[in-house]
């Protein structure tokens, strides 16, 4: 693999490390299998290339595409909250209307970025150069929202939202409105997953109605990838796990389409993809039948 | 002070299994009093207990915690006058979270929760104080997981819980019931001790008569949605659980299957 292939490759684990934490907000913070992302993540990158192209400042079109994103969210908290459908199939009806919604906002299915500025711009042409400039700019970014996340979730408000998803009974007794905090909790994923797609779109230089297929498959493969990693031991590194198990993937996934001796093309990504999660359900699985 | 007046709770209303779970109770528990409620399975002493906490709203009647009518209130909504210890000890606390985290989730019942720290360095050492007093080693193990812990070291831990925030009423669901003999002494004794140096109203439900003659003040028995029985004072005093029994078979008309088990 070149240089240039195994930056790229963090660069993309980066840029889905925001896919990651949203994915474990909802699926391990607030116990909601949410499938919204598939939709929330083009969502975002529509939002932002629509802007951008417009003339918008690439800071504020990634800031609506996070409104956008947590708007979704609170969609599927809705149907779930208030309307009594079950979450995973209200996270699919909001995933399916999205793909509309993405197709409405762009007008077509696919727009392009080219020359446009984006919020890498001002950073190009300081003398580094440009393969390390993206993932050094979203590590940035990744480890803000890190901080950001595990800050949140060790305040009393994120107590709050973590009793709702371990023990609702439980979190109603000592106050918790839990109705509330799925809202909040579901806002603040897709929000995060929606800035993914933001940069995924001034990364790649376009915006395409498909780019969500299989997001949340990723996200949690990075979820589950770090937890087998680095164990449960807390929010902070739990979140660390979230982004190191994005890099670890794009790379393993690299690293598979880009060994000859495999005889692998881009078109098995999908079934490498399924077998690196196999794989990582299964590590711990072998551990603790090789101690004991 | 707890008041309860006239209430009705009648569960699948209209359909063939139809139960009126709570006839017409009134009760009124003054400041600072400790009530036990018993009843055989189905009297309703459960769903008297929903009806304080929040969780079964009643089709008729008034509910009052303190000064506030919480008749239409939700159970997150009355949570700040209404402290509680479930019976099974994994409903009552958060496995997924430390002992700590779950003190400071408790410390913070039915109050508005910011942005701060949930745990700074005052608030830890105020949670190992409260947790040191029960003597079980636990201070050591403020950041364990919850569910390292036996049920009995839970139930401890939440009757801490119960005591962090302040509020109007104790409500104690057979909170020893899943408990083994000597873990339910202990976690009485602490009970006892919590109620009388705080000076709580509390109501205590339980499936042992033994318990619901030798704590609190007063004795209430439930028996098909209705209050059949409600001593205190003298005539408390004198009451032996063999009384309770052959009231309890008189109200039933029948005899009763397995003393041992209600004299537990």
């Amino acid at each position: 693999m070149s240089q240039i292939a195994l930056w790229g490759a963090v660069e993309l684990g980066l840029v889905y490390a925001f896919v990651a934490i949203g994915v474990f907000l909802a699926f391990r913070v607030l116990d909601f299998p949410d499938l919204t992302v598939d939709g929330s993540f083009p969502l975002g990158a529509a939002v932002t290339a629509v802007l951008i192209i417009a003339g918008v400042n690439p800071w504020i079109a990634a800031g609506v595409a996070m409104v956008a994103g947590a708007a979704a969210g609170i969609v599927t908290a809705m149907l779930n909250v208030r309307f009594k459908i079950l979450n995973l199939l209200a996270s699919i009806l909001t995933m399916i209307a999205l793909f509309s919604v993405n197709l409405r906002v762009m007008g077509k299915p696919n727009v392009a970025l080219i020359n446009a500025d984006t919020m890498l711009s001002p950073f190009f042409g300081l003398g580094l150069r440009e393969f390390y400039v993206r993932p050094l700019f979203i590590g940035v970014l990744v480890l803000v929202a890190v901080i950001v996340v595990w800050r949140f979730l060790e305040s009393d408000a994120g107590l709050a939202m973590r009793a709702t998803g371990a023990n609702a009974r439980m979190a109603r007794a000592q106050g918790v409105d839990t109705n509330k905090q799925i809202y909040l909790g579901m806002a603040i994923s897709n929000a995060l997953v929606a800035f993914g797609g933001a940069l995924f779109a001034q990364t790649n230089g376009f915006a395409d109605v498909t780019s969500g297929v299989g997001t949340i498959v990723v996200g949690l493969a990075a979820v589950i990838i770090g937890e087998t990693l680095l164990g449960a031991r807390g929010i902070l590194i739990a979140l660390i796990g979230c982004v190191l198990g994005s890099i670890l993937y794009r790379i393993a996934i690299q690293l598979a389409l880009s060994t000859d001796m495999l005889g692998l093309q881009a078109s098995d990504l999908n079934f490498v993809t399924a077998v690196l999660v196999t794989f990582a359900l299964i590590l711990p699985r072998l551990r603790r039948g090789g101690a004991a | 002070m707890i008041s309860v007046k006239n209430i009705q709770v009648v569960f699948g209303k209209g359909t063939p299994l139809q139960k009126q779970a709570l006839n017409g109770v009134d009760l009124t528990i003054e400041q600072g009093s400790f009530v036990t409620v018993i009843g055989s399975n189905g009297a309703g002493k459960s769903t008297l207990l929903g009806v304080l906490a929040g969780d079964v709203l009643p089709s008729a009647g008034q509910v009052t915690i303190g000064k506030t009518d919480v008749t239409r209130k939700g159970t997150a909504a009355r949570a700040g006058l209404v402290a509680r210890v479930f019976q099974d000890p994994l409903t009552g606390s958060c496995g997924a979270l430390s002992i700590e985290e779950n003190l400071a989730l408790a410390a913070k019942r039915g109050e508005k929760r910011g942005l701060m720290a949930a745990l700074g360095p005052k608030r830890r050492e105020h949670f190992r104080e409260r947790i040191a007093e029960l003597n079980l080693g636990l201070e050591n193990r403020m950041g364990d997981r919850m569910d390292l812990l036996s049920g009995g070291q839970r139930q401890a831990v939440s009757l801490v819980m119960a005591t962090l925030a302040g509020s109007e009423v104790l409500l104690l669901d057979e909170h020893t019931a899943a408990l083994d003999p000597g873990m339910a002494e202990f976690v009485m004794n602490l009970t006892q001790k919590i109620v009388s140096e705080r000076k709580l109203t509390t109501m205590m439900v339980t499936h042992s008569m033994r318990q619901a003659l030798d704590y609190g003040h007063r004795t209430v028995m439930l028996h098909g949605g209705e209050i059949v029985l409600d001593v205190a004072g003298d005539s408390r005093k004198e009451l032996q659980v063999e009384d309770l029994i052959a009231m309890f078979r008189r109200i039933r008309g029948q005899t009763l299957d397995d003393d041992a088990l209600l004299i537990g």
